[in-house]
């Protein structure tokens, strides 16, 4: 095929999670000229099936001093330039039997030595705040976690670089790396909505690609050992905590509890794969999560469970440990890879100006960014400092940051009372408006899927898992991006198809009533095509 | 280790949302969603909007408080969701959120008035009567103009209770088995004879009545969002009842409104979940349930006279129509069936039908508030249609508010079932005590 297109810049950044996001406006607001590839919509990779905390870093305090401290520096940092993107739950570290009281000391020293701030919480005063919580905890420690939405967060960063004439082209893949004279000089991308190919003439190319960093190294002859390590969440509709609950105890899986929107989200294990896009949830580790969470609450399973999903985390096996990092490598269990990050240069394959970002955390996002750019800055020969650090995120008109809870819950509810009729409600369980639907399918004259509304306003994400709101939304779709009947229903197959992935582990009692409700709408009343079982979750 | 909670969260209210499987059965049977657009139903106002409501912030949604509070949609619901007392506790919260709001107080403390306004009886009953005083009570506090006013009767219950006692006219003998008349406060100051009545039936059938000292149910405070007071009053009558109850002795009461708040909503909307309050409502019974089940043991006495013999101005009313039975939607609540008609099946020549209407649209205290009277209306026009349609003069209702409503808007007499019951059995309000 021709290249039909070609762009010039000085830095292509090729993946569109938070750090891929957080590189592109760090090099904007410097000045560069930069362009950002993602191959699906952003914030589809890790970044979006993550378990959505803002670490306060205590999780890493024993092990893990490095990523801890990056962790609690970048934490004060996140809530200051993007306070909308947060609801300020706090955190617990709580032990419970039989988790070893030995760790307890051993935990505060840690936390102390990179300045993570604890304050003990007695039980009554535990059981006032979060009633549901075990009363057999035996030590409660409060520490400055908080929920990130992803989502939201990597949104405002694509928007706060385009102000900075950042440019952001999602459904862009990386085909290839170009190269010439022993240097990086750009990619030929595909556009993944109508095929055309794109050339990008860069200075530098930086490899932000998260768990597929491996597969972009690859392409410019080079060799990154990325560890897959895959760990699944599971949504329960009960908030059941306000706080953050995790396990004061060495990491381990599921010892994590997460209270985000209207959910709160159990999590996680940690399998090492072969490849990033595996995404399977086996059963057993459903099955798991939900044992290990009825250690922190001992009702939590009767709480209906809405979804489950998987992310791979990057985690970054480098050949030589540095100092101070765990011993033992890889074995099943990806635990003892450090956190922290790194920045690889690829000079010694012929690969110069191409550099790798891997490992770190969500919460590092704009620590790792800063750490690229810096490197990206020097190969190019330009004198631009960082200011992500102090430079506030743009926030939404309707956000006013003063209550403890800097993302309010309330929000929706209040949106809808203010709407002008009641009977424009599209999806119901997380109040989605024909309005919204409307302005979010014309923000996008390129096309967008219904799964990149889901992404975007939380459609289908609620109770019923689309059950009543994917044939109305495919109607609306239908409707204003002109689309002939026939497309809208594929658009519609294939959004149950993936809603009923998250859902198929999850098969019992009100949520299998549900599943059973959602079949009869769907195959029975409407009829819509069931889709070929997928032999593999692919990324496309 | 202290447990702090008083029940699990499972069997709360609000845990209930999580059930929900959004089949819309209950916007369907919601009454006040077909007549106004102001309503978006109790799906969306219920189990929906608690997903977002934070315990620590006030609800903004407003519309909410159209909910009247019938609860139709928590005995439909086929999943549990304990959706009208959802939204009743939502709608308490925004109360307390939008501060003192004088009608609802007004509204809330019906019992009071009751009792207060009881020696002034003929003054106030011209007064309520008056248009432009009416008029006044709309534009100034926002209660309807065109809403029935119940009469005072001029004296109470519990005066006419205490004189029958010094009069020694109660059948006391030791061998009766027991049973507690819980009267309610609209039967003390304007229904006497309801009371009257239901004592000397089941008098009638053996039994010793007692009328301990109670409150009101407290209904209407909790339907006003003044919630901190209806449990006061709640605790009254717990801590009044309780011990009956304990000791197996049946509690019996007139007004189906006021008997679910002590079956249900003591624990489901007020969140008071002490072993006397569970002992309390298991052991209350609507009168008609109570006598019903009496009936079923073969123990009900059904020396009835046909309508025939019923005094002339009744036999009047009566004509040769049917009698339309109404079920208010709080009885039905009960899960109990229909036991008022099946007792007036027993009646010769009786011909009671249930006029299938969801519900007549007061709702307590809902079709009083002006800004709520025309969807009161509304909501139970089929119901009065179909009384008009009927020809009937005469019809018959369970609880208090229901009975004026329908009597204004279908023009017909309302009785309550014991009224019929007690012309059956040759009771008037003042006959002497009837002895076996
Ligand atoms: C289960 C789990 C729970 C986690 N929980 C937390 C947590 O609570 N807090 C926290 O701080 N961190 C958490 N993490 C870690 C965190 O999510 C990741 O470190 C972070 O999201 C990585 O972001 P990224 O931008 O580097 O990668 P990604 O978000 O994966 O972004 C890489 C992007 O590159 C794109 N891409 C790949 N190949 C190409 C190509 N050829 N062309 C164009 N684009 C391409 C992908 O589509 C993808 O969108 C968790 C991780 C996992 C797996
Ligand atoms: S509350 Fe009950 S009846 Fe109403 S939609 Fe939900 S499950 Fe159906
Ligand atoms: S209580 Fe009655 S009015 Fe309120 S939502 Fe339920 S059915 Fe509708
Ligand atoms: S419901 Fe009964 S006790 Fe309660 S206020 Fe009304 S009449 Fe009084």
């Amino acid at each position: 095929m021709q290249a039909a297109t070609s762009l010039n810049c000085d830095v292509l950044v090729i993946g569109g999670g938070a750090t891929g996001a957080g590189v592109l406006l760090d090099l904007a607001q410097r000045g560069l000229r930069v362009v950002l590839a993602e191959q699906n919509d952003i914030a589809t990779g890790t970044s979006g099936r993550y378990h959505g905390l803002l670490h306060s870093g205590g999780r890493y305090a024993v092990r893990d001093p490095e990523s801890a401290r990056e962790c609690i520096e970048e934490n004060a940092i996140v809530r200051r330039i993007a306070p909308h993107t947060l609801e300020d739950t706090g955190g617990w570290f709580a032990a419970f039997p039989p988790d070893d009281p030995e760790y307890i000391p051993h935990w505060l020293a840690g936390c102390k030595a990179v300045g993570i701030p604890t304050e003990s919480v007695t039980l009554a005063q535990a059981l006032k705040e979060e009633p549901h919580l075990n009363p057999k905890a035996y030590a409660i420690y409060r520490v400055p976690d908080a929920a990130c939405d992803s989502f939201e967060l990597v949104h405002t960063l694509t928007e706060a670089a385009a102000a900075f004439g950042g440019i952001t082209l999602n459904y862009h893949r990386v085909c290839s790396i170009e190269k010439a004279g022993g240097k990086v000089i750009g990619a030929l991308l595909e556009n993944r909505r109508n095929g055309a190919q794109v050339r990008v003439h860069a200075g530098a190319v930086v490899n932000a690609a998260g768990p597929w960093a491996g597969e972009i190294a690859k392409m410019a002859g080079a060799d990154i050992h990325m560890t897959h390590d895959r760990g699944i969440m599971v949504a329960m509709n009960v908030r059941w905590v306000n706080t953050i609950i995790n396990r004061l105890a060495t990491p381990g899986d599921g010892d994590i509890l997460v209270p985000v929107g209207t959910v709160c989200v159990i999590g996680t294990t940690s399998v090492v794969i072969d490849r990033p896009d595996d995404l399977d949830i086996p059963a057993e580790e459903v099955t798991q999560m939900l044992d290990a969470a009825e250690v922190m609450i001992p009702d939590f399973r009767k709480a209906r469970a809405l979804r489950a999903w998987a992310g791979v985390r990057p985690l970054y096996d480098p050949p030589q440990k540095r100092e101070g990092e765990a011993e033992g490598g890889v074995g099943e269990d990806g635990r003892f890879i450090t956190r922290s990050f790194r920045a690889l240069s690829h000079a010694d394959v012929g690969a110069a100006g191409m550099l790798s970002i891997v490992g770190g955390k969500l919460t590092t996002y704009r620590q790792m960014a800063e750490k690229i750019a810096d490197e990206v800055c020097q190969y190019l020969g330009v004198r631009a400092v960082c200011r992500t650090a102090e430079t506030a995120l743009p926030k939404p008109s309707w956000f006013s940051g003063n209550s403890r809870r800097l993302h309010s819950m309330t929000h929706r509810l209040h949106q809808l009372e203010h709407a002008p009729t009641h009977n424009n409600l599209i999806c119901e369980c997380e109040i989605v408006t024909r309005d919204q639907l409307e302005a979010a399918i014309k923000a996008s004259p390129e096309g967008v899927s219904l799964d990149d509304l889901r992404r975007d306003l939380r459609l289908g994400m609620g109770p019923c898992q689309a059950g009543f709101c994917g044939y109305r939304a495919a109607g609306v779709l239908g409707e204003t991006a002109n689309l002939p009947p026939a497309e809208s229903i594929a658009a519609l197959a294939t959004f149950i198809q993936e809603r009923f992935r998250g859902n198929r582990p999850l098969l019992w009692g009100h949520q299998l009533r549900q599943a059973l409700l959602d079949e009869m709408i769907y195959r029975r009343a409407l009829g819509v095509p069931s889709l070929q079982p997928e032999a593999h979750a692919t990324s496309d | 280790m202290t447990e702090l909670r008083e029940l699990p969260y499972l069997q709360e209210t609000p845990f209930t949302a999580d059930h929900c499987l959004k089949c819309n059965i209950c916007t369907q049977a919601c009454p006040v969603v077909p007549v106004t657009d102001l309503f978006p139903g109790p799906k969306t106002v219920g189990p929906q909007a608690q997903r977002f409501r934070d315990p620590d912030l006030p609800s903004p949604d407003h519309s909410v408080d159209y909910c009247s509070g019938c609860g139709i949609c928590t005995l439909v619901c086929p999943h549990g969701v304990r959706v009208m007392e959802i939204n009743t506790q939502a709608k308490a919260q925004l109360a307390a959120a939008k501060g003192f709001s004088l009608r609802n107080w007004v509204l809330g403390h019906n019992a009071w008035w009751g009792v207060l306004g009881t020696p002034f009886a003929p003054l106030l009953n011209w007064l309520f009567r008056f248009k432009p005083f009416r008029w006044m009570a709309e534009k100034t506090l926002g209660i309807s103009a065109r809403a029935a006013f119940p009469t005072w009767a001029g004296y109470t219950f519990r005066g006419w209770w205490r004189r029958r006692q010094k009069r020694g006219a109660v059948p006391a003998e030791e061998s009766r088995p027991v049973v507690v008349y819980y009267h309610g406060c609209s039967t003390n100051s304007y229904e006497p004879r309801i009371g009257k009545l239901a004592v000397q039936i089941l008098e009638h059938n053996g039994f010793r009545v007692v009328v301990p000292p109670q409150a009101c149910c407290g209904l209407p405070l909790q339907s006003n969002g003044l919630f901190a007071e209806a449990r006061q009053f709640a605790r009254k009558n717990t801590q009044s009842l309780a011990d009956y109850a304990r000791r197996g002795v049946p509690i019996v009461g007139t007004s189906g409104s006021c008997i679910m708040a002590l079956k249900g909503d003591y624990e489901h909307v007020l969140g008071l979940h002490d072993a006397d309050t569970k002992a309390l409502a298991r052991g209350i019974y609507d009168i008609s349930e109570f006598l019903w089940n009496l009936h079923r043991q073969g123990k009900l006495k059904t020396d009835f006279r046909p309508v025939s013999a019923f005094p002339p101005e009744v036999r009047a009313l009566i004509g040769d129509s049917i009698v339309p039975y109404h079920a208010p939607c709080q009885l039905k609540a009960h899960g109990m069936g229909r036991p008022a008609l099946d007792l007036l099946d027993l009646i010769p020549e009786l011909r009671a039908v249930e006029m299938d209407a969801e519900c007549c649209g007061i709702a307590g205290t809902y079709g009083y508030k002006a800004e709520k009277r025309q969807i009161a209306e509304d909501v139970g026009a089929p119901l009065f249609r179909r009384i008009r349609e009927s020809g009937a003069q005469l019809a018959v209702c369970d609880t208090e508010t229901c009975r004026w409503h329908i009597a204004q808007m279908s023009g017909a007499h309302v009785l309550h079932p014991v009224e019929l019951l007690a012309h059956a059995y040759g009771i008037t309000p003042d006959s002497p005590a009837v002895s076996v």
